[in-house]
């Protein structure tokens, strides 16, 4: 805002020295006819800007002018002496309050009224000012002293700051290896302290409020809006996050890009959102906050949602998908099909969004400064974008690597994992001439990094090192190089066209010591190592599919452990928190139970009889979202998705059953047992209160292993086998609600479909999996209840 | 005031650059490959805080590579908002144009009709004055 203030001040100050020549003029001849129109034109533009700016009195001063100079210009007035005196005051009192509102002073408003009076013709009463004129002061601008610099002057800064710190790095090696001297030492530390701040301060200079970002969006909605003759309501937030000057440039039209998409094709017209049931004036959120190093900019519209049966189509025209592959897209994979080059979602194009510019272009600009898109789209209820970019586009995290000898550099956030080839936790295999990766039962496709450059690997194929790169959104792919080395935090440039033209890099930095690192573009790389959009994705559902009918929908990710017993247990990985090495004295046998201290919590201890002896304990963290539990065990054995066949135990205890791997039985741990023993006495409040009855379909796996604990864990009672009276019944698709009792009619049901496609019509059943629905069903349920008792 | 020209060897030619396009002329530090990068692009190299993109003028031409060693002499020359160093045989000095530049008025030959603008006198010599930013545009930039 004060930039646009500044850019107001200084447009003021240039017209009115363009006009001062005009005034004099039309002093002389108050009948020319042009000099008129040019002060017209003047003070019409001032009080337009200021009703921007919220400056009533400039606006006020204008508008009178305005009115008298506009009866003057119709006829209806003579423009005699005493008029063109008064509007030459006005026009002063303007320049002086601009004046005024530059340097921050406030400059007195009584003449305001006098001046405004002046203007009004002879014969009529004195004007009557509306009492708020005289009341309102202008907002009294501290004085800020700033003045305006090139972006160039400051990047000229910043590289010679990068220079002192590269000169700094360079005197420190030599200082190591020349004799010590303790005061050369104490001087070198003081130079080095200043060149960090100036080095912080000059970073700092680049940072803008994000603002600057967002002021064009309000013009922006209001254009599009009318040009298709819908009703938008733009609501930002967060507009004083600080961004890099530079970066707020590459955001700002992917941004705009987006948002005009949400109104093109995501809100609807007015009479449709009518007839949905929806507030006439669709709702565009942008937002922006910080979350660590990144800066998360999202857009959400509360409009019609993307069409992913549409853009599978379009994809499947575009060559993109068979049809095979298509039937296996879940429904979010089938949403980030618009971030697939040549697939729009625009039925036809049109004038405001088809302008040849897709989402795929979209999403490689922010990958090009670090960033990733993320998409979330529900039908009717609109599209959530959300760009998450790193704070400064000049200093990235990155990974340094190396193949053929030379260095590159990976930008962290693309990193998903780092692995060894010889680690076994990787299997290889080849497939006609590619190579595709078996990392924990996922199959990622392979790309060599030496390969890719055309250069030739220096080290031997098992003492390479495998990185998962996540470009964004999902296209998972392992990119083989010959060494990791280290984490840094990279200054990155742009590339020159010539080297870009390879398609494999983002830009060029600078290492320490001062040699220039080539900075990889993980989904460049991709593209050129001819891996298809999304094809680890699409094949894992494949893949996961051609093992069994319906496996996927059954997998479940088990962390496989060995507990201190010597027996092997699965336990699924959602509810593992974390994995903690702790010493042996940290474990005690304290009040009634065995517990565990870290660092100011105690935990409940499950897994291990008694407190180890001495040395350490490795214990899982088991959380279920509210609390939060040890488990003591010797090590981990493998991470693994797997559908087990469960036979269940006989007794309900510390493990829910017992399956088949690789033919060794492997037991299931019960979390839900786990928490309801070891956690229970911390959460005795809860017992008291009477817990709502859901009763559950019986004998199927699903419901017994994924839905029971999750319903338990939102403070249900799972109906026994013979209890007929339920506050909520949950039921397959498909199946007929078992009708109970007199009072079962009443029961509220929620149907569970095991697709993840919507039927469409009058199926208001929530995929299995559709944890957020499901929750949202439950606490619809029980609120309604609540207000039925109430 | 005379334009002053850059005279330095390339491909056996003492050529002319104009010296108002010319940055400085720096020994270079060792020279980073960049891979798949367009053929003329010999690497990266570093001038202080700044990457420079290194150009082969040999390959520029298209009279294959320049010989690996020893090639540390560059000439640094901004172009589209990239600092680029020249790799030439080598350089020799500034002097003062005689004359204003000329048309050549005859085929060149391949590689030098792209980055030729005209001939221009000078110490009593006759130099090609060379485009500098058509060398650093490449061949592949005048096919397309």
């Amino acid at each position: 805002m004060d930039e646009l203030l500044n850019d107001f001040i200084a447009e003021t100050r240039d017209m009115l020295q363009a006009l001062s020549g005009a005034i004099v003029a039309w002093e002389a001849a108050p009948h020319d006819r042009s000099r008129l129109d040019e002060i017209f034109r003047f003070v019409h533009t001032v009080k337009g800007n200021c009703g921007f700016f919220d400056l009533p009195r400039l606006e006020q001063l204008s508008h009178a002018a305005e009115g008298a100079l506009a009866e003057v210009r119709s006829g209806g007035r003579a423009a005699d002496t005493r008029l063109v005196n008064a509007v030459l005051a006005v026009i002063d009192r303007i320049g002086e309050l601009v004046q005024a509102l530059e340097s921050g002073e406030s400059l007195a408003s009584e003449d305001d009224e006098h001046l405004i009076a002046a203007l009004a013709p002879e014969d009529s009463a004195p004007a009557v000012l509306p009492e708020a004129a005289a009341a309102i002061e202008p907002e009294t601008r501290k004085a800020v002293r700033s003045i305006r610099l090139s972006v160039d002057l400051l990047d000229r800064m910043m590289n010679g700051v990068s220079d002192a710190v590269l000169a700094r790095n360079e005197l420190a090696r030599r200082l190591r290896d020349a004799p010590r001297d303790v005061a050369v030492e104490a001087a070198f530390e003081r130079v080095s302290a200043c060149i960090a701040e100036i080095r912080d301060g000059i970073t700092r200079t680049r940072m803008q409020r994000i603002d600057s970002l967002f002021a064009g969006l309000p013009r922006l909605v209001r254009d599009l809006s009318a040009e298709l003759g819908k009703q938008v309501r733009l609501q930002i937030d967060g507009g004083d996050v600080e961004l890099d000057r530079e970066m707020i440039e590459m955001i700002r039209d992917p941004l705009t890009h987006i948002v005009r998409n949400a109104i093109d094709h995501g809100i609807e017209p007015t009479e449709v959102r009518a007839a949905a049931g929806k507030p006439k004036a669709g709702l565009l959120r942008v937002s922006a906050r910080q979350a660590g190093n990144q800066i998360l900019i999202e857009a959400a519209d509360d409009g019609r949602g993307i069409d992913g049966e549409a853009l599978v189509r379009k994809a499947r025209a575009a060559g993109l998908l068979t049809a095979g592959q298509a039937e296996k897209l879940t429904p979010s994979q089938k949403t980030a099909l618009v971030f697939a080059a040549g697939v729009s979602t625009a039925g036809e194009v049109t004038a405001i969004s088809g302008r040849g510019v897709g989402m795929d272009v979209v999403r490689a600009n922010i990958e090009r400064i670090g960033g990733v898109v993320d998409i979330d789209s529900r039908a009717t209820q609109g599209v959530r974008l959300c760009i998450r970019v790193p704070l400064t586009l000049t200093i990235i995290p990155a990974l340094t690597v190396s193949a053929g000898g030379q260095v590159f550099a990976i930008p962290r956030s693309a990193i998903d994992e780092i692995l060894r080839v010889r680690g076994g936790a990787v299997r290889f295999d080849t497939v006609g001439d590619a190579e595709v990766a078996m990392v924990r039962e996922r199959r990622v496709p392979v790309v060599g990094l030496a390969p890719l450059l055309g250069v030739s690997a220096t080290a031997a194929r098992d003492d390479q090192k495998i990185i998962l790169l996540r470009p964004a959104g999902g296209d998972v792919y392992a990119l083989i190089v010959d060494a990791v080395h280290d984490h840094e935090e990279l200054v990155v440039k742009p590339a020159a066209p010539a080297v870009m033209a390879a398609g494999l890099y983002a830009g060029t930095t600078l290492a320490d010591d001062g040699r220039p690192i080539l900075l990889l573009d993980p989904s460049g790389m991709a593209k050129q190592a001819g891996l298809r959009f999304e094809d680890s994705d699409i094949d894992r559902a494949l893949l996961a599919g051609a093992d069994g009918a319906e496996a996927p929908r059954e997998e479940t990710t088990l962390l496989l452990l060995r507990t201190l017993a010597g027996g092997v247990r699965a336990v699924p990985v959602t509810v593992v928190e974390r994995i903690e090495d702790v010493a042996a004295d940290a474990v005690g046998f304290s009040a009634g139970k065995l517990r565990v201290a870290l660092g100011d919590r105690i935990l409940p201890l499950a897994g291990c009889e008694a407190a180890p002896a001495a040395g350490k304990l490795r214990i899982l963290r088991l959380t279920d979202g509210a609390s939060e539990i040890a488990y003591g065990f010797a090590e981990v054995i493998d991470i693994r998705a797997l559908a087990p066949d469960l036979q269940p135990a006989l007794a309900p205890g510390e493990v829910a059953g017992v399956f088949l791997l690789d033919g060794a039985q492997v037991e299931l741990l019960d979390p839900y047992w786990l928490f309801a023993v070891h956690a229970g006495a911390g959460q005795a409040g809860q017992a008291g209160r009477v817990r709502p009855v859901c009763a559950l379909p019986a004998g199927d796996p699903w419901i017994d292993n994924m839905l029971k604990p999750l319903i338990e864990s939102l403070g249900y009672r799972i109906a026994g086998a013979s209890e007929d009276a339920a506050d909520v019944v949950i039921a397959l698709e498909g199946d007929e609600v078992a009708d109970g009792g007199a009072g079962a009619g009443a029961t509220p049901v929620v149907r569970i479909r095991a697709r993840p496609e919507h039927g469409g019509g009058k199926d208001d059943s929530i995929y299995r999996y559709d944890r957020a629905a499901l929750i949202g069903a439950l606490s619809a349920l029980s609120a309604a209840k609540g207000k039925a008792h109430g | 005031m005379a334009d002053l020209l850059l005279i330095a060897n390339l491909a056996g030619r003492r050529i002319a650059f104009p010296a108002s396009e010319v940055e400085a002329v720096v020994e270079l530090e060792g020279v980073t490959p960049a891979p798949r990068a367009a053929g003329h692009v010999a690497g990266l190299s570093a001038l202080r805080s700044r990457v420079l993109t290194v150009i082969d003028g040999l390959a520029s031409l298209g009279f294959g590579r320049s010989e690996g060693a020893g090639l540390t002499e560059a000439i640094v020359i901004p172009s589209g908002g990239h600092t680029y160093a020249l790799l030439v045989d080598d350089v020799e000095d500034v002097i003062e144009a005689a004359g204003p530049v000329s048309p050549v008025g005859a085929p060149l030959g391949p590689g030098w009709d792209r980055v030729a603008l005209g001939m221009v006198e000078a110490d009593s010599a006759l130099f090609l004055l060379v485009d500098p930013h058509a060398l650093i545009a490449g061949p592949a930039a005048s096919a397309a």
